[in-house]
């Protein structure tokens, strides 16, 4: 990937968990820690792979995106207020009484969002549906969907894993979230999905296993999923929970925690300052 | 012109429904999981492979299909057992289809005691109380197969989620051809002043059989079928309460949460009269041939004009 393009896509991504920094604080509740794992797989997926039209977000030849780990809506939220499809001074009003964005993803009150989700183990079932729609009607969008690794754990995604497979709808990308935290700890002390890729391949899908904060990794996979037929496609990324906020790094508590305003301001600097590094570059 | 009135089981309907109005919607679906020979989805199947999808024994999977497929536009009749599609896959639809509010119709199938003989873990009698908590759900219950055949069009003209509840056992014609239906109407098929039998799917024959047997006692009985148990047909409860003080609901169902409970929780909020629910008595059903079960868990006429007497005597 060209230096100047990798500088912007991290620029996007600094701004996409500043924009989980601000929901999640002014929320007083939400999920920084797996929104931040997957900043970075969203800026490329909405700036750089994803065909879509913020200014007409139902247009019907679009690329799908699905977020599977629905609660990482903070992320989503962030990419799709800076990608342009609503004010992204509605970011401070997550989560709050009578707002458009919800706790979880809702298709028909938040512009951009393709699917409602928060239920884990369903998105990816209807991401597999509309990768389906298009082969069915002979269009050439493609679908999206990210997963949690604990959320792996649910068994609707192993029917869904089969179904896409027995499909052959190789127009779906899954993008599995490796954080390795849930709730209640480590997903090999809750109850381990590990070995990931193996259950993927199993399954019969193509997989692929790269650095989740590494542009040019995300760019690889992405290309190389294309290429594929007949086959869906399982990225399986390795990531840090809570990416970016030096406290909350691999810190399973910060699953579901909202940052207080001493956390919040401390986030915020730090966040700010790996900005105006990116921007000197 | 009166047209033959058919006996077959509404499940039948489904099936032939579905071949017939794929024309008028082109952008038609039928899903399936593993069950296309007994949902008579099969006979779609048969006449339009490329327009069906076999989702396997994953019925929670098939739910989200279905509801990725009606976000992409198109719309979707998924298909199971009632006690699978309501039952198993309670929360996808909830979720998946039902808060987006999609385009999916439930094409739900051996619902009831009228299973027979695989017993109590098919013999679905919750699912009508499962989906009438699920907000802007659309539930149907046929009578016949007539009315089935009218339901399915229904629902497919309908733009949301609906729930298409069909027995397994034939049921007498009572609907022909030309008698029309619409989502969240109750149709009256009886006179009567002395009490009101509101009945919906394979009760509604049961119901009729009852309104006889009261005749020859001097009770003059008015029988409603009550195809679409949500929306629930209020003004038409709030009459037969008005104008026949006493009522009695009919239903292949739990009598807790599904059309006795519609129709006492309508009736208590605007005209309290007594009201007498025939249905499965809160247990779980047993195998055994259909009509016989319909004996042992009280699911007959006999059963049903008992409860008019009841409900009469509570006038007093």
């Amino acid at each position: 990937m060209e230096a100047a393009m990798k500088k912007q896509l991290s620029i996007t991504a600094c701004q996409i968990r500043m924009g989980v920094i601000e929901g999640t604080y002014h929320a007083h509740s939400g999920h920084p820690g797996g929104s931040l794992s997957i900043a970075d797989i969203l800026a490329y997926l909405y700036w750089q792979e994803m065909r879509v039209r913020p200014e007409e977000p139902d247009w019907p030849e679009r690329d799908r995106f699905v977020l599977s780990k629905g609660h990482c809506a903070p992320a989503l939220y962030a990419a799709l207020a800076n990608r342009g499809y609503f004010d992204i001074g509605e970011l401070q009003t997550l989560r709050h009484t009578g707002a458009m964005l919800q706790g979880h993803p809702d298709m028909k009150g938040t512009p951009g969002v393709d699917m409602s989700t928060g239920s884990l183990g369903q998105g990816i079932s209807a991401a597999a549906g509309m990768a389906l729609s298009a082969k069915l009607n002979r269009k050439d969008f493609r679908v999206y969907a990210v997963l949690g690794d604990g959320e792996i754990e649910e068994g609707q995604v192993w029917e869904a894993a089969m179904f896409a497979a027995a499909k052959k709808l190789d127009n779906l990308v899954a993008v599995i979230d490796n954080n390795n935290l849930q709730i209640d700890g480590p997903i090999t002390e809750v109850n381990s999905p590990y070995p990931i890729p193996e259950k993927f391949a199993a399954f019969g899908w193509n997989v692929i296993e790269i650095d989740g904060h590494d542009f040019d990794q995300i760019e690889a996979a992405f290309a190389a999923a294309k290429k594929v037929s007949d086959k869906p496609t399982a990225i399986v990324m390795k990531t840090t929970k809570g990416k970016g906020v030096s406290y909350m790094e691999n810190q399973v508590g910060w699953h579901g925690t909202a940052p207080n305003e001493e956390q919040y301001h401390q986030a915020m600097s730090e966040l700010q300052a790996e900005l105006s590094r990116l921007q000197a570059l | 012109m009166m047209s033959e009135k058919i006996k077959k089981a509404t499940r039948e309907a489904y099936g032939d429904a579905l071949n017939e109005i794929y024309p008028d919607f082109p952008n038609l679906l039928v899903l399936d999981a593993d069950l296309a020979a007994a949902t008579k989805t099969g006979t779609f199947k048969k006449a339009h492979p490329d327009r069906f999808i076999d989702c396997g024994i994953a019925e929670g999977n098939m739910i989200g299909i279905a509801a990725g497929l009606a976000a992409a536009g198109n719309l979707v009749f998924a298909s199971s057992f009632a006690m699978f599609a309501a039952g198993r896959a309670f929360e996808q639809v909830r979720n998946s289809v039902g808060y987006p509010h999609l385009n999916v119709k439930i094409g739900a199938t051996h619902a009831g005691i009228s299973v027979g003989e695989d017993g109590a873990t098919h013999q679905c009698c919750e699912d009508i109380a499962l989906m009438r908590s699920i907000p802007g759900m659309v539930i149907l219950n046929p009578a016949d197969y007539a009315e089935a055949k009218k339901a399915v069009r229904a629902a497919a003209e309908h733009v949301g989620p609906v729930y298409l509840r069909f027995g397994r056992l034939a049921a007498e014609g009572i609907f022909d051809e030309s008698d029309p239906f619409t989502i969240g109407k109750g149709v009256q098929l009886t006179e009567g002043k002395d009490v009101t039998l509101i009945a919906t799917g394979l009760m509604v024959g049961e119901a009729l059989g009852a309104q006889e047997l009261l005749k020859n006692e001097g009770i003059s009985a008015r029988v409603i079928n009550m195809a679409t148990i949500k929306p629930l047909d209020e003004e038409i409860v709030r009459r037969a309460a008005a104008e026949t003080g006493a009522i009695v609901t009919a239903e292949e169902h739990n009598i807790i949460g599904g059309l006795g409970s519609a129709v006492a929780e309508t009736v208590c909020g605007c005209c309290p009269v007594p009201v007498v629910r025939v249905g499965v008595n809160d247990v779980f059903g047993k195998s055994g041939p259909a009509k016989e079960l319909l004996v042992k868990f009280g699911l007959t006429a006999g059963n049903i004009a008992q409860a008019a007497r009841q409900a009469i005597a509570m006038k007093k």
